[in-house]
Protein backbone atom coordinates (compact mmCIF):
# COMPACT_ATOMS: atom_id res chain seq x y z
CA UNK A 1 0.00 0.00 0.00
CA UNK A 2 0.91 3.56 -0.78
CA UNK A 3 2.09 5.88 1.99
CA UNK A 4 2.77 9.18 3.21
CA UNK A 5 5.18 9.62 5.97
CA UNK A 6 5.15 13.07 7.88
CA UNK A 7 8.31 13.67 10.16
CA UNK A 8 7.09 16.35 12.57
CA UNK A 9 4.10 15.85 14.77
CA UNK A 10 3.15 19.94 15.52
CA UNK A 11 0.98 22.77 14.00
CA UNK A 12 2.66 22.21 10.55
CA UNK A 13 2.61 18.25 10.15
CA UNK A 14 -0.95 18.46 11.64
CA UNK A 15 -2.27 20.65 8.92
CA UNK A 16 0.14 18.88 6.12
CA UNK A 17 -1.66 15.58 6.98
CA UNK A 18 -5.18 17.25 6.66
CA UNK A 19 -4.22 18.62 3.08
CA UNK A 20 -2.83 15.13 2.05
CA UNK A 21 -5.64 13.70 2.93
CA UNK A 22 -8.14 16.45 1.36
CA UNK A 23 -6.44 15.70 -2.78
CA UNK A 24 -8.27 12.06 -2.14
CA UNK A 25 -4.82 9.92 -0.95
CA UNK A 26 -6.36 7.26 0.15
CA UNK A 27 -3.25 5.19 1.24
CA UNK A 28 -1.73 5.09 5.15
CA UNK A 29 -0.70 8.69 6.55
CA UNK A 30 1.90 8.23 9.23
CA UNK A 31 2.76 11.53 11.59
CA UNK A 32 5.70 10.42 13.15
CA UNK A 33 6.84 12.78 16.20
CA UNK A 34 9.42 12.95 19.26
CA UNK A 35 6.90 15.28 21.54
CA UNK A 36 4.89 12.92 23.54
CA UNK A 37 1.74 15.31 22.93
CA UNK A 38 -0.21 15.40 19.95
CA UNK A 39 -0.08 18.54 18.17
CA UNK A 40 -0.62 21.96 20.35
CA UNK A 41 -0.43 25.95 19.45
CA UNK A 42 3.07 27.52 20.44
CA UNK A 43 2.30 31.15 20.94
CA UNK A 44 0.53 31.37 24.35
CA UNK A 45 3.60 28.90 25.58
CA UNK A 46 5.91 32.73 26.01
CA UNK A 47 2.39 34.84 26.84
CA UNK A 48 -0.79 33.55 28.78
CA UNK A 49 0.38 29.78 29.11
CA UNK A 50 3.65 31.10 31.27
CA UNK A 51 0.69 32.76 33.42
CA UNK A 52 -1.32 29.22 33.92
CA UNK A 53 -3.24 28.38 31.03
CA UNK A 54 -3.78 24.38 31.46
CA UNK A 55 -1.96 23.04 28.72
CA UNK A 56 -5.12 20.80 27.05
CA UNK A 57 -6.21 24.00 26.37
CA UNK A 58 -3.65 24.70 23.96
CA UNK A 59 -4.39 21.17 22.20
CA UNK A 60 -5.67 21.71 18.20
CA UNK A 61 -8.48 20.49 17.33
CA UNK A 62 -8.18 16.93 14.67
CA UNK A 63 -9.98 18.25 11.58
CA UNK A 64 -12.43 15.66 10.01
CA UNK A 65 -10.08 15.13 6.98
CA UNK A 66 -7.42 13.99 9.87
CA UNK A 67 -9.03 11.65 12.03
CA UNK A 68 -7.13 8.22 10.29
CA UNK A 69 -3.72 9.33 10.43
CA UNK A 70 -1.39 7.30 12.48
CA UNK A 71 0.15 9.75 15.36
CA UNK A 72 3.70 7.99 16.52
CA UNK A 73 4.60 10.24 19.19
CA UNK A 74 7.40 9.91 21.24
CA UNK A 75 9.31 8.90 18.37
CA UNK A 76 12.37 10.43 16.41
CA UNK A 77 13.58 10.63 12.82
CA UNK A 78 17.10 9.84 12.65
CA UNK A 79 17.92 9.36 9.42
CA UNK A 80 16.31 9.02 5.44
CA UNK A 81 17.59 7.88 2.22
CA UNK A 82 15.41 10.15 -0.27
CA UNK A 83 16.60 7.58 -3.37
CA UNK A 84 15.53 4.24 -1.50
CA UNK A 85 12.67 6.29 0.13
CA UNK A 86 12.81 5.18 3.72
CA UNK A 87 13.14 6.84 7.02
CA UNK A 88 14.92 5.43 10.00
CA UNK A 89 13.90 5.85 13.68
CA UNK A 90 15.78 6.49 16.60
CA UNK A 91 14.37 2.38 17.49
CA UNK A 92 16.39 1.19 14.38
CA UNK A 93 12.86 0.48 12.28
CA UNK A 94 12.81 1.27 8.85
CA UNK A 95 9.75 3.00 7.76
CA UNK A 96 9.46 2.82 3.64
CA UNK A 97 6.75 5.40 2.40
CA UNK A 98 5.93 6.85 -1.14
CA UNK A 99 5.35 10.58 -0.13
CA UNK A 100 7.78 12.68 2.44
CA UNK A 101 6.34 15.74 4.41
CA UNK A 102 9.14 17.69 6.44
CA UNK A 103 7.71 19.33 9.36
CA UNK A 104 10.53 18.88 12.07
CA UNK A 105 10.08 22.91 13.01
CA UNK A 106 13.42 24.54 15.27
CA UNK A 107 14.94 23.89 18.01
CA UNK A 108 16.07 26.82 20.27
CA UNK A 109 20.15 27.66 20.55
CA UNK A 110 21.69 26.99 23.90
CA UNK A 111 24.55 29.24 25.41
CA UNK A 112 28.02 26.82 25.65
CA UNK A 113 28.95 28.38 28.60
CA UNK A 114 30.98 27.19 31.91
CA UNK A 115 28.98 27.04 34.73
CA UNK A 116 26.33 24.79 36.44
CA UNK A 117 22.84 23.23 33.93
CA UNK A 118 20.22 23.53 36.85
CA UNK A 119 18.24 26.71 36.40
CA UNK A 120 18.75 27.21 32.85
CA UNK A 121 15.62 27.45 30.67
CA UNK A 122 14.69 27.34 27.02
CA UNK A 123 11.44 28.04 25.66
CA UNK A 124 10.06 26.01 22.43
CA UNK A 125 7.96 23.28 23.38
CA UNK A 126 5.13 22.27 26.67
CA UNK A 127 7.24 20.72 28.98
CA UNK A 128 9.78 23.31 28.83
CA UNK A 129 7.07 25.75 30.12
CA UNK A 130 5.92 23.15 32.71
CA UNK A 131 9.77 23.37 34.12
CA UNK A 132 9.57 27.35 33.34
CA UNK A 133 6.63 28.03 35.24
CA UNK A 134 7.16 26.49 38.30
CA UNK A 135 10.40 28.67 38.92
CA UNK A 136 8.76 31.96 38.12
CA UNK A 137 7.24 32.88 41.52
CA UNK A 138 6.67 36.33 42.57
CA UNK A 139 10.32 37.72 43.82
CA UNK A 140 12.35 35.44 42.06
CA UNK A 141 14.94 37.12 39.85
CA UNK A 142 14.89 35.96 36.13
CA UNK A 143 17.56 37.18 33.93
CA UNK A 144 16.65 36.54 30.18
CA UNK A 145 19.14 36.19 27.57
CA UNK A 146 17.80 37.94 24.33
CA UNK A 147 16.01 40.67 23.17
CA UNK A 148 13.99 39.35 20.65
CA UNK A 149 10.28 38.58 20.69
CA UNK A 150 10.24 35.48 22.84
CA UNK A 151 12.71 37.00 25.31
CA UNK A 152 10.57 40.48 25.44
CA UNK A 153 6.88 38.39 25.81
CA UNK A 154 8.50 36.48 28.62
CA UNK A 155 10.04 39.35 30.24
CA UNK A 156 6.41 41.18 30.44
CA UNK A 157 4.25 38.08 31.59
CA UNK A 158 7.29 37.72 33.91
CA UNK A 159 6.37 41.50 35.33
CA UNK A 160 3.05 40.90 35.28
CA UNK A 161 4.07 37.77 37.67
CA UNK A 162 5.53 39.86 39.89
CA UNK A 163 9.04 38.55 39.07
CA UNK A 164 11.91 40.51 39.01
CA UNK A 165 13.40 40.97 35.09
CA UNK A 166 16.96 41.68 33.77
CA UNK A 167 17.30 41.07 30.60
CA UNK A 168 20.90 40.59 28.52
CA UNK A 169 21.66 40.99 24.49
CA UNK A 170 24.35 42.30 22.44
CA UNK A 171 22.48 44.89 20.36
CA UNK A 172 22.34 47.98 21.74
CA UNK A 173 18.45 47.93 21.42
CA UNK A 174 15.78 45.23 22.07
CA UNK A 175 14.53 43.66 19.09
CA UNK A 176 16.72 45.40 17.01
CA UNK A 177 17.06 42.93 14.14
CA UNK A 178 13.40 42.50 13.28
CA UNK A 179 11.86 45.91 14.05
CA UNK A 180 14.99 48.09 13.36
CA UNK A 181 16.26 50.90 16.44
CA UNK A 182 13.18 53.49 15.81
CA UNK A 183 10.63 50.68 17.23
CA UNK A 184 13.09 48.91 19.25
CA UNK A 185 13.79 51.86 21.75
CA UNK A 186 9.76 52.79 21.47
CA UNK A 187 9.36 49.09 23.06
CA UNK A 188 12.17 49.26 25.33
CA UNK A 189 10.26 52.39 26.90
CA UNK A 190 7.25 50.39 27.70
CA UNK A 191 9.26 47.65 29.16
CA UNK A 192 11.06 50.20 31.63
CA UNK A 193 8.23 51.64 32.99
CA UNK A 194 6.84 47.79 33.34
CA UNK A 195 9.96 47.73 35.43
CA UNK A 196 12.20 45.60 33.38
CA UNK A 197 16.20 46.02 33.87
CA UNK A 198 18.03 46.07 30.21
CA UNK A 199 21.86 45.08 29.65
CA UNK A 200 22.43 45.44 26.16
CA UNK A 201 25.87 45.47 24.27
CA UNK A 202 26.99 42.86 26.39
CA UNK A 203 26.80 39.27 26.45
CA UNK A 204 27.18 36.78 29.70
CA UNK A 205 30.21 34.93 29.47
CA UNK A 206 29.53 32.52 32.50
CA UNK A 207 27.53 31.24 34.74
CA UNK A 208 27.89 31.40 38.34
CA UNK A 209 27.05 29.21 41.63
CA UNK A 210 28.01 25.46 42.26
CA UNK A 211 25.25 23.17 42.17
CA UNK A 212 22.40 25.57 40.65
CA UNK A 213 23.22 28.79 38.80
CA UNK A 214 22.56 31.67 41.15
CA UNK A 215 24.17 34.43 38.76
CA UNK A 216 26.03 35.28 35.48
CA UNK A 217 28.87 36.93 34.82
CA UNK A 218 28.65 39.89 32.19
CA UNK A 219 31.67 40.71 28.82
CA UNK A 220 31.16 44.08 30.78
CA UNK A 221 32.52 42.61 33.87
CA UNK A 222 28.99 43.30 35.86
CA UNK A 223 27.39 40.20 37.70
CA UNK A 224 24.02 40.03 37.92
CA UNK A 225 22.07 37.75 40.79
CA UNK A 226 19.68 35.29 39.22
CA UNK A 227 17.60 33.11 40.51
CA UNK A 228 16.43 31.65 36.66
CA UNK A 229 17.79 32.19 33.28
CA UNK A 230 16.00 31.47 30.12
CA UNK A 231 18.11 31.63 27.06
CA UNK A 232 15.85 33.05 24.17
CA UNK A 233 18.67 33.68 21.71
CA UNK A 234 16.93 31.85 18.37
CA UNK A 235 16.50 28.64 17.16
CA UNK A 236 17.91 26.09 14.73
CA UNK A 237 16.35 24.23 12.19
CA UNK A 238 16.13 20.53 12.97
CA UNK A 239 17.57 19.07 9.50
CA UNK A 240 19.98 16.60 11.12
CA UNK A 241 18.26 13.84 9.79
CA UNK A 242 18.05 14.59 6.41
CA UNK A 243 22.05 14.79 5.83
CA UNK A 244 23.63 12.77 3.41
CA UNK A 245 21.13 13.52 0.15
CA UNK A 246 22.27 16.00 -1.59
CA UNK A 247 19.60 18.63 -0.16
CA UNK A 248 20.54 22.15 0.51
CA UNK A 249 20.34 22.21 4.26
CA UNK A 250 21.87 25.83 4.53
CA UNK A 251 19.16 27.42 6.41
CA UNK A 252 16.42 25.16 6.37
CA UNK A 253 15.42 23.04 3.76
CA UNK A 254 15.12 24.65 0.84
CA UNK A 255 12.03 24.16 -1.64
CA UNK A 256 10.54 25.92 -4.47
CA UNK A 257 6.95 27.68 -4.92
CA UNK A 258 4.96 24.31 -4.78
CA UNK A 259 7.14 23.42 -1.82
CA UNK A 260 8.86 20.52 -3.26
CA UNK A 261 13.12 19.57 -2.74
CA UNK A 262 14.47 20.53 -6.15
CA UNK A 263 14.18 17.18 -8.59
CA UNK A 264 12.06 15.65 -6.10
CA UNK A 265 8.34 15.49 -6.83
CA UNK A 266 7.72 13.00 -3.73
CA UNK A 267 9.56 15.51 -0.79
CA UNK A 268 7.48 18.88 0.56
CA UNK A 269 8.35 20.80 3.14
CA UNK A 270 6.41 23.21 5.78
CA UNK A 271 6.55 25.08 8.77
CA UNK A 272 9.34 26.92 10.34
CA UNK A 273 12.02 24.63 8.71
CA UNK A 274 10.71 25.64 5.05
CA UNK A 275 12.83 27.73 3.35
CA UNK A 276 10.78 28.95 -0.09
CA UNK A 277 10.39 31.82 -2.23
CA UNK A 278 7.29 33.94 -1.91
CA UNK A 279 6.32 35.36 -5.44
CA UNK A 280 4.58 38.26 -3.47
CA UNK A 281 8.10 39.33 -3.06
CA UNK A 282 10.78 37.82 -5.61
CA UNK A 283 11.91 34.33 -6.39
CA UNK A 284 14.73 34.16 -3.18
CA UNK A 285 14.02 31.07 -0.86
CA UNK A 286 13.33 32.63 2.92
CA UNK A 287 12.56 31.06 5.97
CA UNK A 288 9.74 32.45 8.11
CA UNK A 289 8.58 32.19 11.73
CA UNK A 290 5.06 33.26 11.68
CA UNK A 291 2.59 31.58 12.61
CA UNK A 292 0.26 32.19 10.19
CA UNK A 293 2.86 31.18 7.53
CA UNK A 294 2.84 27.80 9.04
CA UNK A 295 -1.05 26.88 7.75
CA UNK A 296 -0.49 28.82 4.35
CA UNK A 297 2.77 26.60 3.88
CA UNK A 298 1.57 23.34 5.76
CA UNK A 299 -1.47 23.66 2.86
CA UNK A 300 0.27 23.72 0.04
CA UNK A 301 2.93 21.51 0.54
CA UNK A 302 0.44 18.72 1.66
CA UNK A 303 -1.60 19.71 -1.98
CA UNK A 304 1.24 19.39 -3.60
CA UNK A 305 2.25 15.98 -2.16
CA UNK A 306 -0.85 14.55 -2.35
CA UNK A 307 -2.20 15.50 -5.84
CA UNK A 308 1.50 14.31 -6.82
CA UNK A 309 0.51 10.74 -5.09
CA UNK A 310 -2.99 10.89 -6.66
CA UNK A 311 -1.30 11.50 -9.92
CA UNK A 312 -2.83 14.92 -10.77
CA UNK A 313 -1.18 17.82 -11.91
CA UNK A 314 0.28 20.51 -9.05
CA UNK A 315 -1.54 23.40 -8.91
CA UNK A 316 -0.84 26.24 -11.35
CA UNK A 317 -1.33 29.14 -9.51
CA UNK A 318 1.93 31.01 -7.82
CA UNK A 319 2.38 30.77 -4.02
CA UNK A 320 2.22 34.39 -2.42
CA UNK A 321 0.84 34.38 0.93
CA UNK A 322 0.82 37.67 3.10
CA UNK A 323 3.05 37.24 5.82
CA UNK A 324 1.43 38.27 9.29
CA UNK A 325 3.20 37.97 12.54
CA UNK A 326 1.94 39.54 15.96
CA UNK A 327 3.15 39.83 19.42
CA UNK A 328 1.92 40.40 22.80
CA UNK A 329 3.50 42.38 25.40
CA UNK A 330 1.53 43.64 28.78
CA UNK A 331 -1.70 45.26 27.02
CA UNK A 332 -0.16 45.92 23.66
CA UNK A 333 -0.74 44.15 20.86
CA UNK A 334 1.85 44.45 18.02
CA UNK A 335 0.73 42.91 14.39
CA UNK A 336 2.86 43.07 11.14
CA UNK A 337 1.75 42.51 7.81
CA UNK A 338 4.50 42.11 4.75
CA UNK A 339 7.97 41.68 5.03
CA UNK A 340 9.60 44.23 7.55
CA UNK A 341 13.11 42.89 6.87
CA UNK A 342 13.49 43.52 2.99
CA UNK A 343 12.61 46.93 4.07
CA UNK A 344 14.85 47.45 7.28
CA UNK A 345 16.70 50.38 5.40
CA UNK A 346 13.99 52.34 5.19
CA UNK A 347 11.57 52.93 7.92
CA UNK A 348 9.16 55.64 8.13
CA UNK A 349 6.19 56.33 10.48
CA UNK A 350 3.50 56.17 8.76
CA UNK A 351 0.76 57.50 11.48
CA UNK A 352 0.27 58.16 15.23
CA UNK A 353 3.03 58.25 17.93
CA UNK A 354 5.87 55.96 18.34
CA UNK A 355 5.33 55.87 22.26
CA UNK A 356 1.41 55.73 21.81
CA UNK A 357 -0.59 54.01 18.98
CA UNK A 358 2.00 53.68 16.08
CA UNK A 359 1.81 52.11 12.49
CA UNK A 360 5.44 52.33 10.80
CA UNK A 361 6.42 51.14 7.21
CA UNK A 362 9.13 49.21 6.05
CA UNK A 363 10.12 49.93 2.03
CA UNK A 364 12.11 48.50 -0.29
CA UNK A 365 13.27 50.70 -3.17
CA UNK A 366 10.70 52.82 -2.06
CA UNK A 367 7.99 51.07 -2.50
CA UNK A 368 6.28 49.69 0.81
CA UNK A 369 7.23 46.08 1.88
CA UNK A 370 6.13 45.19 5.88
CA UNK A 371 4.03 47.57 8.18
CA UNK A 372 4.37 47.00 11.66
CA UNK A 373 1.43 48.58 13.94
CA UNK A 374 0.89 49.12 17.76
CA UNK A 375 -2.65 49.11 18.99
CA UNK A 376 -4.48 50.72 16.22
CA UNK A 377 -6.43 47.89 15.47
CA UNK A 378 -9.18 49.40 13.41
CA UNK A 379 -6.19 50.23 10.71
CA UNK A 380 -5.53 46.60 9.93
CA UNK A 381 -7.18 45.66 7.32
CA UNK A 382 -6.34 48.63 5.67
CA UNK A 383 -2.21 48.38 6.21
CA UNK A 384 -3.13 44.31 5.08
CA UNK A 385 -4.39 45.54 1.95
CA UNK A 386 -2.11 47.93 1.07
CA UNK A 387 0.95 45.65 1.57
CA UNK A 388 -1.20 42.81 -0.47
CA UNK A 389 -1.09 45.48 -3.18
CA UNK A 390 2.14 46.96 -2.88
CA UNK A 391 4.67 44.27 -1.91
CA UNK A 392 4.71 43.00 -5.67
CA UNK A 393 7.59 41.81 -7.16
CA UNK A 394 10.36 45.21 -7.01
CA UNK B 1 -23.65 23.80 9.48
CA UNK B 2 -23.29 26.27 12.78
CA UNK B 3 -19.99 28.23 13.48
CA UNK B 4 -19.83 28.58 17.26
CA UNK B 5 -16.91 31.27 18.43
CA UNK B 6 -15.66 31.61 21.79
CA UNK B 7 -15.25 35.17 22.61
CA UNK B 8 -13.40 35.22 25.89
CA UNK B 9 -10.99 33.33 23.92
CA UNK B 10 -11.02 35.34 20.92
CA UNK B 11 -8.98 38.39 20.55
CA UNK B 12 -9.46 40.04 17.77
CA UNK B 13 -6.83 39.02 15.10
CA UNK B 14 -8.84 39.29 12.40
CA UNK B 15 -7.94 36.34 10.32
CA UNK B 16 -11.09 34.90 10.14
CA UNK B 17 -12.18 37.22 8.23
CA UNK B 18 -9.63 36.88 5.33
CA UNK B 19 -10.52 33.03 5.28
CA UNK B 20 -14.62 33.60 5.45
CA UNK B 21 -15.48 37.24 5.09
CA UNK B 22 -19.18 36.73 4.50
CA UNK B 23 -19.42 35.27 7.56
CA UNK B 24 -16.70 37.04 9.81
CA UNK B 25 -16.40 41.16 9.76
CA UNK B 26 -14.13 43.85 12.17
CA UNK B 27 -16.49 46.79 13.00
CA UNK B 28 -14.84 50.61 13.59
CA UNK B 29 -13.27 49.65 16.52
CA UNK B 30 -11.16 46.50 15.11
CA UNK B 31 -12.97 43.97 17.00
CA UNK B 32 -14.86 41.27 15.83
CA UNK B 33 -18.32 41.85 14.85
CA UNK B 34 -20.05 39.13 16.81
CA UNK B 35 -19.25 40.68 19.87
CA UNK B 36 -22.34 42.91 19.32
CA UNK B 37 -24.55 40.24 18.76
CA UNK B 38 -24.74 38.60 21.97
CA UNK B 39 -24.22 39.44 25.23
CA UNK B 40 -22.55 36.12 26.63
CA UNK B 41 -18.99 34.70 25.72
CA UNK B 42 -20.39 32.40 23.24
CA UNK B 43 -21.48 33.39 19.83
CA UNK B 44 -23.79 30.31 17.34
CA UNK B 45 -23.96 31.28 14.54
CA UNK B 46 -27.38 30.24 12.23
CA UNK B 47 -27.26 27.89 10.38
CA UNK B 48 -24.71 28.41 7.24
CA UNK B 49 -25.15 27.08 3.77
CA UNK B 50 -22.98 24.02 2.77
CA UNK B 51 -20.79 25.74 0.48
CA UNK B 52 -19.27 28.05 2.96
CA UNK B 53 -17.62 25.03 4.62
CA UNK B 54 -14.53 25.30 3.01
CA UNK B 55 -14.10 28.79 4.48
CA UNK B 56 -15.03 28.11 7.78
CA UNK B 57 -13.01 25.40 8.28
CA UNK B 58 -9.84 27.96 6.74
CA UNK B 59 -10.99 30.09 9.42
CA UNK B 60 -11.28 27.91 12.15
CA UNK B 61 -7.47 26.72 11.37
CA UNK B 62 -6.53 30.16 10.79
CA UNK B 63 -7.54 32.16 14.13
CA UNK B 64 -4.32 32.12 16.56
CA UNK B 65 -6.61 31.33 19.44
CA UNK B 66 -8.37 28.23 18.00
CA UNK B 67 -11.69 30.26 19.42
CA UNK B 68 -13.70 28.95 16.52
CA UNK B 69 -15.69 25.78 16.07
CA UNK B 70 -17.36 24.63 13.20
CA UNK B 71 -20.26 22.25 14.34
CA UNK B 72 -21.80 19.55 11.83
C1 LIG C 1 7.19 30.38 22.56
C2 LIG C 1 6.76 30.72 21.17
C3 LIG C 1 5.95 31.84 20.92
C4 LIG C 1 5.56 32.18 19.63
N1 LIG C 1 4.76 33.27 19.45
C5 LIG C 1 4.37 33.62 18.20
C6 LIG C 1 3.55 34.77 17.98
O1 LIG C 1 3.18 35.48 18.92
N2 LIG C 1 3.20 35.08 16.71
C7 LIG C 1 3.59 34.32 15.66
O2 LIG C 1 3.25 34.65 14.51
N3 LIG C 1 4.36 33.21 15.82
C8 LIG C 1 4.76 32.86 17.07
N4 LIG C 1 5.54 31.73 17.26
C9 LIG C 1 5.96 30.94 16.08
C10 LIG C 1 5.03 29.75 15.77
O3 LIG C 1 4.54 29.17 16.91
C11 LIG C 1 5.82 28.76 14.93
O4 LIG C 1 5.96 29.37 13.69
C12 LIG C 1 5.14 27.39 14.79
O5 LIG C 1 4.97 26.77 16.03
C13 LIG C 1 5.98 26.49 13.89
O6 LIG C 1 5.33 25.27 13.69
P1 LIG C 1 6.05 24.03 12.98
O7 LIG C 1 5.05 22.94 13.02
O8 LIG C 1 6.63 24.44 11.70
O9 LIG C 1 7.30 23.70 13.88
P2 LIG C 1 7.37 23.17 15.39
O10 LIG C 1 6.19 23.70 16.13
O11 LIG C 1 8.73 23.46 15.87
O12 LIG C 1 7.15 21.60 15.26
C14 LIG C 1 8.10 20.69 14.83
C15 LIG C 1 7.86 19.38 15.55
O13 LIG C 1 8.71 18.39 14.98
C16 LIG C 1 9.30 17.65 16.01
N5 LIG C 1 10.57 17.07 15.51
C17 LIG C 1 11.72 17.74 15.23
N6 LIG C 1 12.67 16.89 14.77
C18 LIG C 1 12.09 15.66 14.74
C19 LIG C 1 12.57 14.36 14.35
N7 LIG C 1 13.80 14.17 13.88
N8 LIG C 1 11.71 13.31 14.47
C20 LIG C 1 10.44 13.50 14.93
N9 LIG C 1 9.95 14.70 15.30
C21 LIG C 1 10.77 15.77 15.20
C22 LIG C 1 9.49 18.66 17.12
O14 LIG C 1 9.65 18.05 18.37
C23 LIG C 1 8.19 19.44 17.02
O15 LIG C 1 7.17 18.84 17.76
C24 LIG C 1 5.97 31.38 18.55
C25 LIG C 1 6.78 30.25 18.77
C26 LIG C 1 7.18 29.91 20.05
C27 LIG C 1 8.06 28.72 20.28
S1 LIG D 1 -9.33 34.96 14.02
FE1 LIG D 1 -9.92 34.22 16.04
S2 LIG D 1 -9.14 35.73 17.43
FE2 LIG D 1 -9.21 36.62 15.42
S3 LIG D 1 -11.12 37.75 15.29
FE3 LIG D 1 -11.39 35.76 14.37
S4 LIG D 1 -12.13 34.50 16.07
FE4 LIG D 1 -11.25 36.30 17.00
Amino acid sequence: MERCVVVGASMAGLRAAEAVRKTGFGGEVVVIGDEPHMPYNRPPLSKEALLGTAPADLAFRVPRAAQDVTWRLGERATGADLDARTLTLAGGETLEWSGLVVATGLTPRRLSLPGPAAGRHVIRTLDDVVALRKELIAGARLVIVGAGFIGCEVAAAARVADVEVDVVAPEQVPVERPLRAELGRALQRRHEAHGVRFHLGTVPVAYLGTSRVTGLRLSDGTELAADVVLEAVGCVPNTGWLEGNGLDLGDGVQCDNLLRVEGRPDVVVCGDVASFPNLLFDDVPRRVEHWTMVTDTAKRAGATLGRHLVGEPADPAPFAPIPSFWSDQYDLRLQSFGAVGLGADDVRVLEGDLDADVAVGYHREGRLVGVVLIGLPQRYQHYRALIAGSAARS
Amino acid sequence: MRITVDLAKCQDHGQCVYSAPTVFALDAEGKLAFRTATDGDRYRSEDLDESLRDDVEEAADACPLQAIMVED
